[in-house]
């Protein structure tokens, strides 16, 4: 550690009652990845923060030594300056703006106090061409997909002379080929002297793009891992994460399956504003009582879109194909229908379709099921509703004092847990969990595995979608793979492997082969 | 005792947010009281305010929820214009009963809420363009009816509406012989005084009930001295309003039809699946689509209500300006939107309660009458009102943002 190009020393950072960071040290050297590992909460984007000047020198304790200065930043501004940039995890840009004038935004090259737009647009597209992106200038940046908005955030933080860039879940949204393209980008960068510092949840990830990695874990430094060492393993960083080993990350389960609960047949699905773009093709599928099934899929092969058009129609323009419970056909033309028929849907973005935010826990856990609560669905029982609250509280291990605490307060994994118990209450025998631990840290992850176990084991039929492949190979009974809006196959648990998973979702349909041809 | 003042404490710094707003009534209560030296608090003036802004205060209860919807209404004004000139019409110039009237503009009201409820509900385009449209078509329907000419008197039936009082029933009391405002026999009406009392028991036995259903649920309930203490606290407060009123002129009917319309509101905005699903289409409108919630339909009632209650108002406020004018009820939207706001309804949706818009109108109703009194120029008066809007705002801002640092 010769030359290091970034020194944090004792870092403690307080806020009123609790200590955030507690006399934490990071070294990162010029020129390497280095990764930051810790739960949710351990304390990493407080540091970051404290990093980037967002807390001001003088709100926390302990020095920070970058570019062999000690800095005193008190604003995002004086970080920059300095060459250090983030990029956080919700993307910063401008939807309606286009992408030069994003990379640009608060950077603003002008000519006696005027924007020359040939010349953003030239540089813009040099930047481009460093990230590896070819689209036009001047496209809105709303009409891309997110993996090349985050390459956009990336030229962005070039055009500020970047030294220290970090990326905060730089990857958590983006399929397995924008993530791969986005890691290759942070080695070339790094193979040009940018020096970067990663926070990722995918661990997987870290062991093979990271030099080094530092586990932080209730806001207090825990080990830094050399990752060329023999040290450089999952296992490990977990161990150093949670603190104790986690010999298996998903809990033991026997399956008992019985009869058939729930069949889609013939499902097809339109997008709601492109006319005739077909986005779910003809997908049948079914779930038995005490089954855990999976979907697994790139983005955009129509996952979330297939299992939200069979909830109520809550996506597409049109959907035609059956949907069975217990063998006898049910409609699910409305949200409400669906529910009546037992069906719950667990949305993958918690925050933008699951949660009202500003509201208590006791409000969402009732909000699906009002009825239950109330006489002649007009007047609400609130003693009732918040001794239901309280019960799904201890039962799910809510972490907070009271039912009544606003759900904005939680944190991801306690969030979560809310959305379960608003739609448990709904007393479904159908579960449809869309991305279940997205965002939620390694001991959240288990409970949420366990509480889905738990599900299976009281004979309800319960779908799973997930990104993560490792996760469906560890929780699910039997798994459908989904290309392109088609279902290309399906495996039982004993014969899925990524591999076989990952063949059976790149399969081409043979219309889209003929279009591209 | 010691713990009853903690709690009490607790009380006002932890729900400094909702509690601010009463407060601050409270404050403004005392300050014109001083300023104007007690003549704000004078039984006249007690019965003046509640007469000279029910028909703001019916509005309000109306767009408490369009505004916790996520919505807002800049129509109300023309609106009331327009029910009030039909009704005027209908009365005045054809001649028609009085209750024909009231129910016309009621109608009227109703009607115009299911046109904008089937703009922002069916048709998705957002209220506040649908109801800028409002505001300019109803004010020229109101020019179209009226023939641009004021129409007037209404009949003495008709005027009871507003101007009414319930007195006399059981008799009255005479006190301080001689002593009275104009030197006369002072008489205070028994009846008033009976609905007083009445409320407070009423009160009373409600809060005691609830207080045990809460107990049965196991849930805590705060210390017995701090409920007698708010109970008391509460109960003085009913009881000094109904005695203002029963030494002035009695009990006003408009005031007997605001507060059964401040119960039923409290009632369906906090006990209702409509009043919760309001909340959460505001709270977060895609999480209340995937919750089941027919957002479509509330947010078409959202506005037929506000409708309803408009045209409620127009009748009162018909009725107490004895007539329609082309021009009437010019602004009012503003008052309406601002006690809301003021009572601490978030201009983001999802916000707000009855008691705040209550508050809100009545801190309003309280400093423009308060500065009436005082004889300050209407100039002052309309930049005072503004500043309180954007003071009120401010703190509500500054407060969230307190609590996101302590999070």
């Amino acid at each position: 550690m010769s030359d290091a190009i970034l020194e944090m020393r004792n870092i403690t950072k307080n806020f009123p009652g609790v200590k955030v960071l507690k006399d934490v040290t990071l070294t990162v050297a010029r020129g390497e990845i280095h990764a930051i590992c810790g739960e949710n909460g351990a304390g990493k984007s407080t540091l970051m923060k404290v990093l980037s000047g967002v807390y001001p020198h003088g709100s926390f304790e302990g020095e920070i030594i970058f570019d062999g200065e000690p800095q005193r930043f008190s604003a995002i501004k004086d970080s920059e300056r300095a060459g250090i940039v983030i990029i956080h995890q919700e993307l910063a840009l401008v939807p309606a703006l286009s992408v030069a004038e994003n990379i640009f935004l608060g950077n603003e090259a002008t000519k006696r106090g005027l924007i020359d737009w040939n010349e953003a647009n030239a540089r813009a597209m040099e930047l481009m061409e460093r990230v590896g992106l070819h689209e036009n200038p001047t496209t809105p940046v709303g009409q891309l997909g997110v993996g090349k908005q985050q390459l956009i955030e990336i030229a962005k933080a070039l055009t500020k002379d970047v030294k220290l860039l970090i990326l905060d879940e730089p990857t958590a949204a983006l399929n397995d080929t924008d993530s791969e393209h986005l890691l290759g980008l942070l080695r070339d960068l790094r193979d040009q002297g940018i020096t970067c510092i990663i926070i990722s949840h995918k661990l997987g990830e870290i062991v093979d793009i990271a030099d080094s990695t530092t586990i932080i874990r209730d806001g207090a430094t825990i080990e830094t891992i050399d990752m060329h060492g023999p040290d450089a393993t999952q296992e490990r960083i977990i161990r150093g994460m949670v603190g104790r080993s986690l010999d298996s990350r998903f809990p033991d389960r026997t399956p008992d399956i019985g009869e058939e609960i729930f069949r889609v047949e013939h499902w097809t699905v339109w997008h709601p504003t492109q006319l005739g773009r077909v986005i779910v093709d003809d997908a049948s599928m079914s779930v038995r009582a005490g089954e855990i099934v999976g979907i697994a899929g790139l983005m955009g092969a129509g996952r979330t879109e297939f299992m939200m058009s069979v909830f109520g129609r809550s996506y597409g323009r049109d959907a035609t194909g059956e949907v069975y419970l217990h063998g006898k056909k049910i409609s699910t033309r409305t949200v409400k229908e669906a529910i009546a028929n037992k069906i719950a849907y667990v949305s993958e973005d918690r925050k933008q379709y699951g949660l009202n935010l500003i509201a208590d826990i006791k409000t969402n856990v009732s909000s699906s099921a009002l009825n239950k609560l109330s006489t002649a669905s007009i007047f609400v029982n609130s003693n009732e509703e918040i001794r239901i609250a309280e019960q799904f509280r201890k039962d799910l291990n809510i972490k907070s004092p009271t039912v009544a605490q606003v759900v904005g307060n939680l944190s991801g994994g306690n969030q979560q847990k809310v959305v379960l118990s608003k739609w448990l209450y709904t007393d479904p025998e159908v579960l449809i969990l869309d991305e279940p631990t997205r965002g939620i840290d390694v001991g959240a992850k288990y409970e949420i595995y366990e509480i889905i176990g738990a599900l299976a084991a009281a004979g309800k039929a319960v779908i799973v979608i997930s990104s993560e492949l490792p996760e469906l190979l560890g929780l699910c009974d039997r798994i459908y793979a989904l290309a392109y809006g088609r279902i290309t196959g399906q495996l039982p648990r004993a014969e899925a492997s990524q591999e076989k998973l990952m063949s059976l979702m790149t399969i081409e349909s043979s219309s889209q082969k003929e279009a591209a041809a | 005792m010691n713990n009853v003042f903690t709690e009490v404490k607790n009380l006002f710094t932890q729900n400094l947010r909702t509690s601010g707003i009463y407060i601050a009534f409270v404050a403004i209560i005392l300050v014109f009281t001083v300023t104007t030296k007690g003549t704000l608090l004078s039984p006249e003036n007690v019965t003046n305010i509640v007469l000279q802004n029910a028909h703001i205060l019916i509005m309000a209860l109306g767009m408490i929820l369009v505004i916790v919807g996520g919505h807002i209404d800049l129509s109300v004004g023309s609106v009331l214009a327009f029910a009030s000139a039909v009704s005027a019409v209908l009365v005045i110039r054809m001649g028609m009963p009085w209750w024909v009237g009231v129910l016309a503009a009621i109608v009227t009201g109703l009607i115009v809420g299911i046109w904008q409820g089937f703009w922002v509900a069916f048709v998705g385009i957002p209220a506040f363009i649908v109801t800028l449209a409002g505001m300019l078509m109803f004010r020229g329907l109101t020019w179209l009816v009226l023939n641009n000419v004021s129409l007037s008197p209404f009949p003495a039936e008709y005027r009871e509406v507003a101007s009414g009082f319930l007195d006399g029933l059981f008799g009255s009391i005479t006190i301080g012989e001689g002593q009275g405002l104009k030197g006369v026999a002072q008489t205070v009406d028994i009846f008033t005084l009976v609905i007083g009392v009445l409320a407070v028991i009423g009160l009373v036995v409600s809060s005691w009930r609830s207080r045990r259903t809460r107990q049965g649920y196991n849930q805590t309930v705060e210390s017995m001295p701090l409920f007698v203490l708010k109970l008391v606290a509460v109960s003085a407060v009913l009881l000094a309003f109904a005695w203002a009123l029963a030494y002035n002129r009695g009990f006003p009917v408009v005031l007997i039809l605001v507060a059964v319309l401040i119960l039923v509101y409290n009632v369906i905005t906090n006990r209702t699946v409509f009043g919760r699903h309001v909340y959460s289409v505001g709270g977060n409108l895609s999480a209340a689509r995937l919750s089941g919630v027919n957002v479509r339909s509330i947010n078409f009632w959202i506005f037929v209500n506000m409708g309803l209650l408009t045209g409620i108002a127009a009748a009162v406020f018909s009725s107490r300006s004895n007539g329609a004018q082309p021009g009437m009820g010019n602004m009012f939207e503003l008052d309406v939107i601002a006690a809301c706001f003021i009572g601490g309804a978030s201009t983001m949706g999802g916000v707000g309660r009855v008691g705040g818009a209550l508050v809100g109108g009545l801190v309003m109703a309280v400093m423009t009458n308060g500065m009436q009194l005082m004889g300050v120029p209407q100039s002052s008066q309309q930049i005072v009102k503004g500043l309180v809007l954007l003071i009120a705002v401010a703190f509500d801002i500054y407060n969230k943002r307190r609590a996101g640092a302590t999070r």
